[in-house]
């Protein structure tokens, strides 16, 4: 280990320190402000280091960790929603401190869940990538039953302990399979043996299945989603919002570089899998989503019908491929902070505003929350001038390149059903005959402005705007990052 | 720059508008009555000083504006005036003023956010009628949707939250396979090129394997038709329509319509001329089953605006036939139709406003006898019946006798099976006269008749619809000389579609779906 791979690593590090300073710094003094401030004060810090971790990439270190261009834009999304969620995290908690709930181990854990997510964008090895994993499963076993005096997310956290242990050992079984067939466990390797290997072995197949079962797990894919809306709907707000964005990012960021290390989508029978993936995710989220009356399932299904959409982007294969899944995750990220903030911001210390109750006639109250929850969900449905739109553009460019005709006419048929229950939710913030009841009925809790939510959730919209309406730099950006990633050129052969 | 102004003046005057109504109602009209009237006479100015005759006769644009956005797509801000945009936009400034005027006393809560939205939608439409970047076509195309489903979902009548969400969904569900269709064009270009695009002329220029044209055709086709509407894909319309506020039926009818018909006559049949040529016996069916369909669902109706609304459906069936007519008569003619159309079912639906707020009810059973109490209501009501009829010396009849006589040459039995809308049309018409207007007085007490500046507004449309009705050359000059480039009647340009169509057009449906590699560089 040289001096060049410690600067590479300067982000992981920072981060790793800043975990244990704020460890040491909880078992000093329990101060929620100060917690909260030396949290962010590490992601801030961590996201300083990019720079200098970027004047020295591309560098892989000790086999487990690539640090790329790719692998720091990732790192910097992760780091940056982690730090929209400490800030609007910071007033749900306030609300909870006088039910004397302790909750500065909770900045702790979000900090070791990072770390996590940190680590997987730059994986390239299994064994990283189990470890990635496991850091942020199991910060999150704490993260989502965090209120232990309510039913609810004990009962998620429970859900989520048996989910993601059910994953890890899908993984584990399927590394095995693999590092039996190939005795290396590094992404490049097994895929550069799979390529020399004419027929491929029955195991091996098996060994990818295995781990994509596993990463379809942690993404809430359909058929592996089952308790994803049940986790989604028990996790406080602010958890809900991390598992969200941060974890699926992080995962995310890993299917695409362990699919193009791999060259998944040569071997035809994978690429099918995808699609089967892709399709159902698509239906079952949407589907379900439309049935939903609570607010965080049916955002909860909607990422899970996004991650379809995603998958589309990522079965086109090729340069292009990566930069519209990049460049949707991005766009993801953005909107879903966007909404789970908003419903982060509208809970009470009594429970979260998950019902559509909670958002009637919002937009005659609190016009600009409304507005920030408004943008996020046509972000999320597709219309123009938001993120969302210019991510399913090129979902759908992506598909329409790789002759995926199929997935794309199904993709459209699915964002027409998805506008329903956006809509849906939208037009409750519109209805005008409920606007006295929500203003006499307060909750006494009535949200107090804080500065930091004002500012991540104003953050966001803007966000939401400029890559909607220009996103030229970012593209560009995008295009830099993904030429790292793929030097060598996958291909759809589905 | 100019070009953007008209985009711009009702963009900015939306929130100011929505501001201002906080302060004093009164502002609220003035702002908004001022933007469109600024808007219009600005349109007006930019045709006078910009109206080469040379230009018009090459087909160009008068004015243009191009400014790159998205570089690494090929995305530009790229905008364009010519005849048919310019009628088009003084046709919505004047809908605008009508639509401010006749809102001014139905919309009493949140009036600011009302004129809000009606000022963004029309921004929008006016960027329809301008884009020549199929990107910023789209962009537009959206915008003005949500404005609209406010509109409907807020302000709306009893049905309002289903009616709204079947507009947005079908519009929406139409619009997501025209960016399909807008995509794969984009990345045609890229593999001929290098470089993707989505500017209309290199689009033009674009040759495209015939089968992946005819494709793309349709998926534009569906997109467009879901607006215009053709018929399979109207049911959003009555619906819609129904529901809105008096403001809204105006909107949608005189002009949302029109951006479906705008976007066949200006991307569908150019991009694909010969898959188009090839596609225009069944578009010109369905528009003549479209004119009888709603003719006889329009006389079926109890509910005032319904039937205006299905002879919506009716009417937009000439425009459809005389699109696809591919020559310069009927064309003509249905460009005269959507403006015609468009003052005409507008009125209609004000008046309809007005008899509601009058009545309470827009149920014709419970109408009847109201020429005593209300004379120059039901007078000027027979007169739009009689325009919509298609009475000679009027503009709707200058409309579809030019696409009837167009189309005659090439396809007679669907002209005639068309003509008989004109038929039709004056059935339902006059039923909707008498049912709501003569004989015994349905209600109990005194109508006020209508005055001051709903009246005015009404008054001035009669005029615009006898004006084109009697001189309809200040409109047909206008749009003239733009026409034979909108449809490559003409020899001079690249994929010219024959003159003639072939004898055995091949049968383009059965072919399998495109492969992008398969685009031919002729």
């Amino acid at each position: 280990m040289t001096t060049t791979d410690l600067f590479a690593l300067s982000p992981l590090l920072t981060m790793g320190t800043f975990c244990i300073i704020t460890m040491l710094g909880i078992a000093v003094r329990r101060h929620h402000a100060t917690i909260a401030a030396l949290a962010a004060a590490s992601i801030v810090m961590t996201l300083g280091t990019l720079p200098l971790a970027a004047s020295v990439v591309p560098r892989t270190v000790a086999m487990l960790l690539r640090l790329d261009t790719y692998a720091l834009l990732y790192m910097g999304l992760v780091s940056a929603a982690t730090l929209i969620i400490i800030a609007l995290s910071y007033r749900y908690w306030t609300l909870h401190v006088e039910d004397r709930e302790e909750c500065e181990e909770f900045y702790l854990l979000i900090l070791i869940a990072t770390f996590g997510a940190l680590v997987l964008t730059a994986s390239v090895h299994f064994a990283s990538f189990f470890l990635g994993l496991e850091l942020i499963s199991v910060s999150l076993y704490g993260l989502i039953g965090y209120l232990r005096a309510r039913r609810a997310p004990l009962e998620a956290s429970l859900k989520y302990l048996l989910l993601a242990s059910t994953a890890s050992a899908f993984l584990l079984f399927g590394m095995a399979l693999l590092y039996f067939e190939t005795g290396t466990m590094v992404f490049a390797e097994v895929g550069a043996a799979m390529t020399a290997h004419g027929t491929k072995p029955l195991l091996w197949l098996g060994g990818f299945t295995l781990v994509m079962v596993a990463i379809g797990f942690k993404l809430g894919l359909v058929p592996f989603h089952l308790w994803i809306p049940d986790v989604y709907q028990g996790a406080p707000a602010p958890i809900t919002a991390y598992v969200a964005t941060v974890s699926k990012v992080a995962v995310g960021a890993l299917l695409l570089r362990f699919v193009s290390d791999l060259r998944i989508l040569e071997v035809q029978i994978l690429a099918m899998f995808f699609a089967f993936l892709a399709i159902l995710s698509m239906f079952g989220g949407n589907f379900l989503a439309l049935q939903q009356q609570n607010v965080k399932r049916l955002l909860a299904y909607s990422s899970i019908a996004h991650f379809g959409y995603l998958l589309v982007a990522l079965l086109a294969g090729g340069p292009f491929a990566a930069e519209a899944v990049t460049f949707y995750l991005v766009a993801y990220a953005t909107m879903t902070l966007g909404a789970f903030g908003v419903v982060t911001a509208r809970s009470t210390p009594l429970r979260d505003a998950d019902t559509f109750e909670d958002y009637r006639g919002l937009f005659w109250s609190r016009p600009w929350v409304a507005l920030t929850f408004i943008l996020s969900l046509l972000s999320l449905a597709g219309i123009p001038i938001t993120a969302g739109f210019f991510g399913k553009f090129y979902a759908i460019a992506a598909g329409v390149q790789a002759d995926l005709w199929l997935l794309v006419l199904l993709l459209i048929a699915n964002s027409a059903i998805g506008v329903y229950y956006y809509l849906r939710l939208i037009v409750t913030m519109f209805d005008r005959s409920a606007v006295a009841i929500a203003v006499e009925g307060g909750t006494g809790h009535e949200i107090t402005g804080h500065w930091a939510t004002v500012l991540s959730l104003g953050l966001i919209a803007s966000m939401l705007l400029w890559l909607g309406g220009y996103p030229g730099p970012v593209i560009d950006f995008i295009r830099l990052v993904v030429t790292d990633l793929t030097a060598t050129v996958l291909h759809a052969s589905y | 720059m100019i070009l953007w102004l008209l985009i711009v003046i009702p963009l900015l005057a939306a929130p100011l508008a929505w501001w201002a109504a906080r302060a004093s109602r009164l502002l609220t009209l003035w702002i908004a009555l001022c933007a469109f009237a600024i808007d219009g006479v600005l349109s007006f100015i930019v045709w006078l000083r910009y109206r080469v005759p040379e230009h018009a006769i090459q087909g160009q644009w008068m004015l243009e504006s191009h400014t790159p956005w998205i570089p690494q797509w090929g995305i530009d801000l790229h905008l364009g005036l010519d005849g048919l945009s310019f009628v088009l936009i003084v046709l919505t400034n004047v809908l605008g003023l009508v639509a401010v005027v006749s809102s001014w006393t139905e919309i009493r809560e949140r009036q600011g956010f009302f004129y809000f939205n009606l000022l963004l939608v029309l921004s929008g439409v006016i960027g329809v009628f301008l884009a020549l970047d199929l990107f910023l076509f789209f962009l537009f195309w959206e915008v003005m949707l949500l404005p609209m489903y406010l509109i409907i979902a807020v302000w709306g009548h009893e049905n309002r939250r289903y009616a709204s969400f079947k507009f947005f969904l079908f519009t929406q569900a139409g619009s997501l396979v025209l960016l399909v269709a807008i995509a794969t064009l984009a990345l045609l270009h890229r593999d001929a090129t290098g470089a993707p695009s989505f500017d209309y002329h290199d689009l033009l220029a674009l040759s495209i394997a015939p089968s992946t044209s005819w494709w793309l055709m349709v998926a534009f086709f569906v997109g467009f038709g879901v607006k215009l509407p053709v018929v399979p894909l109207h049911t959003w319309l009555p619906d819609a329509h129904t529901e809105a506020p008096t403001g809204g039926s105006v909107i949608l009818a005189g002009l949302l319509l029109k951006t479906g018909a705008y976007g066949l006559l200006r991307f569908t049949v150019p991009l694909f001329p010969e898959a188009a040529q090839t596609f225009a016996p069944i578009a010109m069916s369905l528009g003549a089953v479209g004119i009888l369909y709603g003719a006889v669902l329009a006389f079926a109706q109890t509910d005032f605006k319904r039937l205006v609304a299905y002879s919506s459906v009716s009417h937009l069936g000439f425009a459809l036939i005389g699109i696809f007519a591919m020559n310069r008569l009927a064309l003509q003619g249905a460009v005269m139709q959507l403006v015609a159309h468009g003052v005409s079912s507008a009125a209609l639906f004000m008046l309809a406003g007005a008899l509601q707020e009058r009545l309470h009810t827009r149920d014709m059973r419970r109408m009847g006898g109201l020429w005593t109490s209300a004379p120059r209501l039901a007078s000027i009501a027979l007169f739009f019946a009689i325009a919509s009829l298609g009475l000679p010396g009027l503009a709707n009849f200058i409309g579809e006798f030019l696409v009837l006589f167009g189309s005659f040459h090439t396809h007679p039995w669907l002209t005639a099976l068309a003509a008989t809308g004109m038929v039709t049309a004056a059935i339902y018409s006059l039923a909707l006269i008498q049912r709501t207007f003569h004989g015994p007085l349905g209600a109990e007490r005194e109508l006020p008749d209508l005055s001051g500046a709903p009246f005015a507004v009404l008054v001035s449309m009669m005029a615009i619809v006898v004006w084109l009705g009697l001189y309809p050359m200040v409109l047909l000059s206008t749009t003239e000389p733009i026409l034979p480039f909108l449809h490559y009647l003409g020899p001079s340009t690249p994929n010219a579609a024959p003159s003639q169509p072939s004898d055995n057009p091949p049968i383009l449906i059965l072919q399998p779906l495109p492969h992008l590699s398969h685009a031919s560089t002729r």
